[in-house]
């Protein structure tokens, strides 16, 4: 009979360094799982199965000269055409919007600075995420508040060049302000001349002195994204409760200015825009969320497409220690290779370029031996051996 | 390359690099056979004009006549090209952009880079450390450029650091003409000012001195490219008609000759400037047609030219059609048809196309015999050969009346070119080719008629139907890559998906269907039936003890036959795809006969169906064959399940009909009960919104909570009446199996007949577009009831009034919309992650690098595993190899 140490003892003996570490892990739990619910291993069957495990590994490794590249490429760009094409969908909380789907997936190998729906989803540290009061206060520090936000109404008053803001108590209350805050921000934009406030309306009565039709209308349409409070970029911060945990979701994404909000747990915050998560986090950070992001996209989608490939992806991208784009500004662009980059995108462009550097074309890739009519050096064109052929002539030497 | 050709060549070459460069004048004399000076093609006669542009010297277009330089014959001759000496010197337009920042940066009296000495030497370190990535040189190249351009406050005093002289700011007019302050600048000013450019400054601006010099970037002379590269095609009334590029170069010299004649006669200025400005244009068109700010060239048709960079750029450009796809021979297209009776690896092939594609096949002591038979039969009788080639390689093609002869001639040594044989290996491709599975090899199967015959099996990786689908057939010609295609690239080798680890050719439709009645516990088979389903399907085992004996005559159970086809050795157990997902699973003993357990290559209990070896999902058999046992077992299995179930389908019968979509009355009432409640919940959800009673949700709006509280209410009712339509659709209906065994459709689909539609939808809201405020002028506006709004609550079956078939019709357009908008899309993005990731592969070191070299992952997916070889993605299944151990030992035992 087994003993869990025996087992663990063998695994770790047998399987160190020739599997993974995922692997272990998962053979030494079902193991001792299984030991101990239903059926209990004598030594000898465990030695069996240990070896055996080893073997099955060795069996799935990848062969060297596999095009791995490419057969990322193809399943990530295979099921494209089965993708639907935007999706919205609702991430977590209904009221948020999504970009999903193959303009998500382009989104995201395009490397774009200002994604379509940035989104966030926060957590908050021990002190505030078990407080729904807390919590409301968390996403009222984070969300933007504009003029607009809290105005019931606005209007011109075309005559006396003056710009009404009749407020909403409720609205400004929900967002955390008080009044004096409003007017104190208010005071401070330039093109003001006089603020008043109007109790019985409710209203803030802005003059903005002699100027003309036009200017006011542009004037007043900048008071009304005039921000409050909160952080910029930040639309909306709801809060919704996940087990017993409260969680800020917000649409829009600073994520260097919510970190720095107290009550978020600056671990766990997470957001939807790669290129933050690059700036802020560095481009480890970077990688995980390209392919965290991929997958999410392929899940909800129900495509099925092994992880590893997504790395590769991830991996290519973040080679050179920046987020490079796929495409012509990015990876194919930075090619060593002169006929690689012509035969992708503009075409002349490289040429020339390629004749005034004097660049010189060391035919390592797949396109450029395509060209030339070379075999490729990926697989079994990897092998460089020239088989000597036997002189008959000479056949004794 | 043969033994020969080694033996004699040496060791097959290799291209190990190309350089690029600008031709300099001296070079483009030195390659130039001939200067052309005359703007004519051919005399009267219809021969080429010597000196002209399309001189003798230049190659040779015509069969029959020798190069006059190289005095090789039409096809071996590549031709030689010309030139033209430009009475003026022009700006070359691919470099305009680049000449302006030589200008702008550099002093107009010295010709030395604006930034003092210090910063020269900064930038010639910078560039040294950044010499790899062609992306950062540019920006440092653009930085010196900025720092030392002709600017306000950049330049110190606006005066030139080295010799003090004052500048003058450049503009640059594009598309090809400078000006320094208002004075324009001739391109022969340009072109001093940059001959005195030292090399080491030229260096820094992004001219490298060892292939190109700035001042090259001026043309005074002008190649002109052999005629090879734009040959003259003669039409059937015998006019010949002359390539775009002649058409050009024509106008150029054409114009050079006067403006070179009006020089001499010493014309006056403006006239001389008229003059250079076309030259100028022509060769900038020359050059690219399609420069902004330069009326495009045209023929006097009125047709665009087709001048040098269109013939590069592009789809239809040189490298996208010519250099990185190339046309081939040895391959076949015709339309494809399904034949269930030949392998998964075979492909039936034409006769007709068994006897044009050929295999080179050499002559040895062994085969001798063979070869003869097959160039006495000819080139017209199957099969046959179609030429045979001689040590010398020359080629000479079996006829009728050569036949015999040749057949003669033939000794080891010789190639004779056969018929495509059975069992020959030829690749089969179905566009688009989206992934590795688009091209597979497959074994010749030569059958009569006119299609490609391919087993129902591989449907799935190509994507095909038999709806008129086309396919591509090629042969590969050597032996290496015959030896690789059959390795590699044969159909068993890909069933395993690379992209997820699990089957991509497997059984679909009828085959899931038949195999679940074929494995039914009510499906017996009597002799003489059980002879015949194992006869198709090459079953030669023993058949084992009839288990059902019905007045003394035995009959056998579906069951049994299925295990005919399974390793003898095999122990699994799973559940199959019709299972009911009951509570507490009772294993063996299921009700529903949905457990499937295999002991010792035995089918104890459960329907065979789609979880067992259906294509694209998780297949848990038929996985196992193939990864545990080998590809040739998973190969057998799918071959002959097909024609086993193919044939029990035959016997047992299966068919769907309308009446698969019958619900009785009483059912039909609780469904029209429960829409026509969904339905008075919109309507109180409509009142409560109208009188003010409706509570926005948090961050919305009163109205799209409405909107999104309707949907929800509509959504909910067309479920329920789909459970309800449901209960009443039992596995005895044919439509209720397919969808079950996961052989064509699902429940959904079958609600949507029995049942109700339910919302139409375009773009994820309901229907609201159409008519101001309302989606049809027969309802009034602003009406946001579930009627109004596209909700069908007829079935198909039922059929739709005209509202809801309008309604329908606009769901549907947007689903056609959206696939057409998804191809183009989903393709362009393919194509740059193919570009992107192409060069990446795994080393001997089990790194993965690109083709520079650069380590991209140290341990390929962070373990090294590949997909294709995983079991879903992980490396190993842990609970398989110890299930195996343990029954393997319960056997020793």
């Amino acid at each position: 009979m087994a003993s869990d140490e025996f087992i663990l003892e063998r695994l770790d003996a047998i399987l160190h360094y020739k599997v993974s570490d995922a692997i272990m892990d998962e053979s030494k739990k079902k193991l001792i799982d299984y030991n101990a619910n239903v059926h209990e291993f004598t030594e000898a069957e465990v030695e069996i199965i240990a070896n055996d495990i080893v073997l099955e590994y060795d069996k799935a490794r990848v062969d060297p000269g596999e095009p791995v590249g490419t057969v990322s490429a193809q399943s990530l760009g295979e099921p494209g055409t089965q993708m639907t094409l935007n999706t919205f969908h609702y991430a977590g909380v209904a009221e948020i919007n999504v970009t999903l789907g193959l303009p998500r997936i382009i989104e995201i190998v395009d490397v774009r600075k200002d994604p379509s729906t940035p989104v966030m989803t926060i957590a908050l540290d021990e002190e505030n995420k078990y407080s729904r009061d807390n919590a409301i206060m968390v996403a009222r520090r984070i969300e933007g508040t504009t003029v607009e936000n809290v105005a019931r109404q606005t209007a011109l008053d075309v005559i006396n060049t003056e710009f009404h803001v009749y407020l909403d108590s409720e609205r400004i209350e929900d967002a955390g302000l008080v009044m004096e805050d409003i007017i104190k921000k208010l005071k401070k934009v330039k093109a003001i001349e006089r603020i008043r406030y109007d109790e019985d309306e409710n209203t803030i009565i802005m003059s903005l002195g002699d100027i003309s039709l036009f200017k006011l209308r542009r004037f007043s349409q900048k008071i009304k994204i005039l921000p409050l409070k909160g952080i910029k970029g930040i639309e909306r911060a709801m809060i919704k409760k996940e087990g017993d945990e409260y969680f800020v979701y917000t649409e829009g994404s600073n994520f260097a200015d919510v970190l720095e909000i107290p009550g978020v747990d600056y671990k766990l915050a997470m957001t939807n825009n790669i290129y933050e998560i690059y700036e802020v986090l560095g481009i480890e950070a970077a990688r995980n969320s390209i392919i965290e992001e991929i997958q999410n996209v392929l899940d909800e989608q129900g495509l099925e497409v092994d992880r590893r490939h997504i790395m590769l992806l991830a991996d290519a991208m973040c080679l050179e220690g920046d987020i490079q784009q796929i495409g012509r500004h990015g990876i194919t662009g930075e090619k060593a290779s002169v006929l690689a980059r012509a035969s992708f995108e503009v075409t002349t462009g490289h040429l020339l370029e390629a004749a005034r550097e004097g660049e010189k074309d060391r035919l390592t890739g797949v396109t450029e031996n395509v060209i030339v009519g070379q075999p490729i050096p990926l697989g079994t064109g990897t092998v460089d051996l020239v088989m000597k052929v036997i002189d008959e002539d000479n056949k004794e030497a | 390359m043969n033994e020969e050709e080694i033996l004699i060549f040496g060791p097959p070459k290799k291209i190990k690099e190309i350089s690029f460069g600008v031709l300099s004048p001296d070079n483009i004399r030195k390659i130039s056979v001939k200067n052309i000076v005359q703007a004519d093609t051919y005399d009267d006669e219809g021969y080429p004009i010597n000196g002209g542009l399309m001189d003798p010297k230049l190659g040779v277009i015509d069969p029959g006549l020798k190069c006059h330089t190289c005095n090789s014959k039409f096809g071996e001759c590549q031709g030689h090209f010309g030139h033209i000496e430009l009475a003026r010197p022009v700006v070359h337009v691919g470099y305009a952009k680049e000449v302006y920042d030589i200008l702008r940066s550099t002093c107009r009296e010295c010709s030395r880079v604006l930034v003092p000495e210090e910063r020269i030497l900064y930038y010639e370190e910078k560039l040294k450390e950044d010499g790899v990535r062609t992306g950062m040189r540019q920006t440092i190249i653009s930085e010196l450029i900025n720092e030392s351009a002709k600017k306000k406050g950049v330049l110190k005093d606006n005066k030139c650091p080295h010799c003090g002289t004052e500048q003058i700011k450049i503009k640059f007019e594009k598309p090809t003409s400078y000006k320094e302050g208002d004075k324009k600048l001739t391109p022969a000013d340009v072109r001093e000012r940059m001959e005195n450019i030292s090399d080491r400054e030229t260096a820094l601006l992004g001219w490298n001195p060892n292939a190109s010099r700035p001042e090259w970037a001026i043309l005074t002379v002008l190649p002109v490219s052999p005629v090879t590269v734009r040959p003259s095609i003669t039409l059937e009334s015998g006019i010949r008609s002359e390539d775009d590029l002649t058409h050009k170069l024509v106008d150029i010299i054409r114009i050079n000759q006067r403006l070179r004649e009006n020089l001499d006669a010493g014309a006056p200025q403006l006239i001389v400037e008229d003059l250079w400005e076309l030259l100028q244009y022509h060769v900038t068109t020359y050059f690219d047609n399609e420069v902004s700010g330069v009326p495009p060239a045209r023929h006097r048709s009125g047709r665009v030219l087709k001048t040098l960079t269109q013939r590069l750029k592009g789809k239809e450009g040189r490298f996208r059609n010519n250099l990185s796809g190339k046309r081939v021979d040895f391959s076949a297209r015709t339309v494809i048809s399904p034949d269930p009776n030949i392998s998964i690896n075979e492909v039936g092939v034409p006769k007709f196309i068994a006897m044009e594609l050929t295999i080179p096949e050499r002559v040895t002591g062994k085969n001798i015999e063979r070869l003869r038979k097959l160039v006495v039969s000819g080139s017209d009788t199957y099969p046959g050969a179609n030429y045979i080639i001689r040590y010398d390689g020359m080629r000479k093609r079996v006829t009728d009346i050569t036949r015999d002869i040749l057949a003669e001639e033939i000794e080891v040594g010789y190639i004779v070119e056969r018929h495509l044989l059975d069992g020959d290996i030829v690749l089969f491709n179905r566009q688009p080719s989206l992934h590795r599975l688009s091209i597979m090899a497959h074994e010749v199967r030569v059958m009569p008629y006119r299609t490609f015959r391919l087993n129902l099996c591989v449907c799935p990786p190509y994507n095909a139907d038999f709806d008129g689908d086309e396919m591509n057939m090629h042969v590969p010609q050597t032996e290496e890559a015959q030896a690789e295609a059959r390795i590699l690239m044969r159909v068993q080798e890909q069933i395993i998906s690379p992209r997820y680890g699990e089957p991509v050719i497997g059984g679909s439709q009828d085959y899931l269907s038949g195999a679940y009645l074929l494995t039914k516990k009510t499906t017996k088979f009597a002799r003489e039936q059980v002879d015949q389903m194992l006869y198709v399907s090459s079953i030669n085992t023993d058949l084992p003890e009839p288990i059902i004996i019905e007045d003394g005559v035995p009959y056998w159970t579906g069951k049994q036959l299925f295990s005919l086809l399974l390793p003898p050795d095999l122990n699994i157990a799973y559940k199959s795809k019709v299972c009911k997902k009951c509570d507490v699973c009772e294993g063996k003993k299921c009700r529903h006969d949905c457990y499937v357990l295999i002991e010792n290559g035995k089918l104890i209990s459960g329907v065979i169906d789609g979880s067992t070896f259906k294509a694209r999902s998780t297949c848990k058999l038929l996985d196992k064959l193939v990864k545990d046992y080998d590809t040739d077992v998973g190969r057998k299995f799918l071959d002959s399940v097909t024609c086993l179930v193919l044939w029990s389908n035959g016997i047992l019968g299966f068919s769907t009909g309308i009446d698969d979509e019958d619900i009785p009355k009483e059912g039909l009432d609780v469904i029209n009960k429960v829409l026509n409640e969904g339905k008075e919940k919109v309507d109180k959800l409509i009142g409560s919104y109208n009188e003010g009673y409706l509570e926005p949700l948090p961050g919305r709006s009163v109205e799209e909570t409405l909107e999104s509280k309707i949907m929800q209410a509509l959504a909910e009712a067309r479920d329920k009446a789909g459970s309800i339509a449901e209960r009443y659709l039992g596995m005895n209906r044919g439509a209720v199996v397919m969808a079950k065994t996961g052989a064509k459709g699902n429940m959904l689909d079958i609600t949507q007949m029995s049942a109700s539609l339910g919302q139409m939808s375009v773009r994820g809201n309901r229907l609201h577009r159409g008519y101001m405020k309302r989606s049809l002028s027969s309802f009034i506006q602003d009406d946001v009831n579930a009627d109004a709004r596209g909700f069908v609550s007829s079935s198909y079956k039922k059929g739709l009034n005209p509202k809801e078939f309008f309604f329908h019709a606009m769901g549907g357009r947007e689903g056609l919309v959206d696939t057409a908008v998804r191809t183009a899309q989903s393709g362009y993005m393919q194509r740059r992650l193919m570009n992107a990731l192409q060069d990446m592969s795994v080393s001997y070191n089990g790194t993965v690098c690109t083709n520079d070299g650069v380590v991209a992952q140290f341990i390929y997916g962070e373990d090294g595993i590949d997909p294709a070889k995983s079991t879903y993605g992980k490396a190993v299944d842990i609970d398989w190899i110890i299930h195996k151990n343990l029954y393997q030992n319960k056997e020793a035992e």
